[in-house]
């Protein structure tokens, strides 16, 4: 039902098809297809520059895509100005408007709406985010956090049909960020709406999110639930931007049951084919640090295993992270859990032999340079 | 004192752990010694004339001698000031008003296109509003003067269509309005373009994010944000605009005569006008002083108060 303002009743899932939004020359998102269900927590992640932000944008309307259409359920929402959507957006920057109270910040949206109760709602969900004691100040009188807290009340006062978050927690200490995603996470649950948030911090991304999509140079690279990503990466880019991975570029050699064999860097690895992305000539092989194991002396049993020297220690309390050359030059990292309370005993320069389960590994089509670009991007 | 307390919080933005004893103290000299020119140049400039002044607009007149006066306590002076030129000084702030409205009228718009729609053209914009600084006020005012003369090419344009009622542009109080409108314009763009300019611009898009259309965004956002530079503009243009003189005695005649004229032609033109003329500007300065206080009161920011 549309009402005089031109503002576009629509529920269901969010859905971009064959999106493309170009400045100039520059393509800063290429022919995206996206299907957000209603109701889950969904991260965009990707470094900046990869378009998430502009795909953002165009969700809420403040970007029009130069080609595609965007819809809610059956709606068509390309085309439409922002304040006929039933979308709401956590700014980055917060963008509070400094010259009102919080109150009269959180009520700003359902006041335009005509609502009587603009008040009351503002005040309910001032408390939803637990800052309701603030209501009477201006923004420039509370801290980031409190304001983070009062530009997500905003957005959600209204009750949209898709809330969309751009880096919110970007500005704010290590500690408020773990602290406000637990919470962010909880009324998202509470509220039962569609999130849609826009990151580049990997971690948070996993933590938050029932559904991750890496973006990367406007396209989707990978999409999927954060721990599926994780354990089978499907590209070098992702391989390294969601989490570390250790990888080597190397032939696909022979076929042994179900397993793909291939040489890398003169040793021959085995790989599931059932987790092989790539299966034929040169591809890319790879293992996630704390997959592989650190041993003194030469493993026995199935796994693959290298000889190696170490060449850095580092211990991080949960866990040490040793870098160890192997002969073919390439450092590779393992973090070994410190489980006992043996202390650690290997120093630069020892020989080491290390090993993992040919379960864990995986190969992607061989692209060094995004590999390389990915571990920058989180570096 | 509020101006110190400025300076010892732009410099506190540190560490605010104790330094040692005499490094403090020598500190917290520096603020007094900073403004100490300053503070000699308004003394001696300022103060000193304005008391001067003041002890002149309480002069009378030696009996027989005039143009001679003695050292009195005299509030006549005041009570002529008030009766006899009120029309001026009821023109002054009706000019004033009138010209601080049309400058705002057209400083707005130009102030917004500049901040937000001008692009790459937004330097030529800004040389463009300060350009007219490079030649002396009243130079303008003299060219507009001719311009706008009877036998000038608009007047003798609009007589030859016959718009023109009155037969002139000069020698009216439209054309006095006018020049105050032109001469303070820049003193209007300036500060609201400044506001504007420095507004985020994603909490004006948040006003479009959050159902309010264009029209609402700019009524509920942008033009609030921008009232700091709406203030300072319109008190730079209402100020000098009341006690200004040169528009009136260049395109205005004697019904147009401002509070301005009359204190130019007492201390200059009238035998023994010394003291009306200082008790003018005194009373000028209050009525300023005093308009100027309600009307931050009522519209100010705490930027400003």
């Amino acid at each position: 039902m549309a009402r005089s303002s031109g503002f576009r009743e629509a529920k269901g899932d969010l859905r971009l098809e064959s999106v493309t939004k170009s400045f100039g020359d520059f393509t800063a998102v290429d022919d995206l297809d996206l299907v957000v269900p209603r109701g889950s927590f969904f991260a965009l992640l990707g470094p900046s520059g990869c378009g998430k932000t502009t795909t953002l944008r165009m969700v809420a309307g403040l970007e029009q895509p130069s080609a595609g259409n965007i819809f809610i359920g059956e709606t068509d929402l390309t085309g439409s100005r922002p304040y006929e959507r039933p979308v709401n957006t956590v700014f980055q920057s917060y963008a509070l408007f400094p010259h009102l109270t919080i109150r009269d910040n959180v009520a700003f949206g359902p006041k335009r709406r005509g609502d009587r109760n603009a008040m009351t709602l503002a005040d309910e969900t001032l408390q939803l985010v637990q800052v309701d004691h603030l209501a009477s100040r201006k923004p420039a009188q509370l801290s980031g956090g409190q304001q983070q807290r009062v530009a997500l009340a905003r957005a959600l006062v209204n009750r949209p049909e898709v809330l969309l978050l751009d880096e919110p927690l970007g500005a704010l200490d290590l500690k408020l960020r773990r602290q406000l995603q637990v919470e962010l996470k909880r009324i998202q649950t509470e509220v039962g709406l569609t999130f849609i948030h826009v990151t580049h911090d990997q971690e948070e991304a996993m933590t938050m999110a029932d559904t991750v999509a890496v973006m990367n140079h406007g396209r989707i690279e990978q999409m999927g639930r954060p721990a599926d990503m994780y354990d089978l990466p499907l590209t070098s880019f992702v391989a390294n931007f969601v989490g570390r991975s250790n990888l080597g570029v190397g032939q696909v050699v022979d076929r042994d049951g179900d397993n793909l064999v291939a040489e890398v860097q003169g040793t021959k690895v085995k790989v599931p084919l059932a987790r092989a992305n790539a299966k034929d000539g040169t591809v890319m092989f790879g293992v996630r640090p704390e997959k592989v194991r650190v041993l003194r002396s030469a493993p026995e049993g199935g796994g693959d295993d290298v000889k190696g020297t170490v060449l850095d220690v580092s211990f991080t309390g949960v866990a040490t992270e040793y870098l160890v050359r192997l002969p073919s030059g390439t450092v590779w990292s393992c973090y070994e859990q410190n489980l006992d309370v043996d202390p650690i005993d290997l120093r630069p320069g020892d020989d080491v032999w290390i090993s993992w389960d040919p379960a864990h590994a995986f190969t992607v089509a061989a692209d060094e340079a995004e590999a390389r670009a990915a571990e920058e991007a989180t570096a | 004192m509020s101006a110190l307390a400025h300076v010892g919080q732009a410099g506190g933005g540190g560490p605010t752990d104790p330094a040692p004893a005499q490094e403090r103290a020598g500190r917290s000299w520096l603020p007094y010694l900073l403004l100490l020119p300053g503070a000699l140049w308004l003394f001696v400039f300022f103060v000193i004339p304005l008391l001067q002044l003041f002890t002149v607009s309480l002069q009378s007149q030696f009996p027989g001698y005039p143009g001679y006066y003695y050292r009195d306590v005299n509030f006549s002076n005041y009570l002529r000031a008030l009766t006899d030129f009120a029309p001026q000084f009821g023109r002054s702030l009706l000019f004033a008003g009138l010209a601080t409205f049309f400058a705002f009228c057209l400083a707005y718009p130009l102030a917004y296109a500049m901040a937000f729609k001008a692009g790459r053209w937004r330097n030529v914009m800004l040389i463009a509003v300060i350009a007219p600084f490079f030649t002396s006020f009243i130079l303008r005012t003299v060219a507009w003067r001719q311009i706008l003369a009877d036998e000038g090419p608009v007047a003798s344009t609009l007589n030859a269509l016959h718009l023109l009622p009155g037969g002139h542009i000069t020698e009216t109080w439209a054309a006095v309005v006018a020049g105050l409108t032109y001469n303070f314009l820049p003193f209007m763009v300036l500060p609201i373009y400044a506001s504007l300019e420095r507004a985020d611009h994603r909490v004006i898009e948040a006003g479009g994010d959050l159902y309010a259309n264009g029209f609402t965004t700019f009524r509920t956002v942008t033009l609030p944000m921008s009232m700091p530079g709406v203030i300072a503009g319109t008190l730079l243009t209402f100020i000098p605009a009341a006690g200004d003189y040169v528009n009136a005695d260049l395109l205005g005649a004697d019904n147009t005569k401002m509070v301005g004229n009359v204190i130019e032609s007492q201390f200059f033109r009238v035998l023994g006008g010394f003291p009306v003329a200082a008790a003018l500007s005194f009373t000028l300065m209050a009525l300023i002083l005093a308009m100027v206080f309600v009307y931050v009161r009522r519209f100010g920011t705490e930027e400003l108060l």
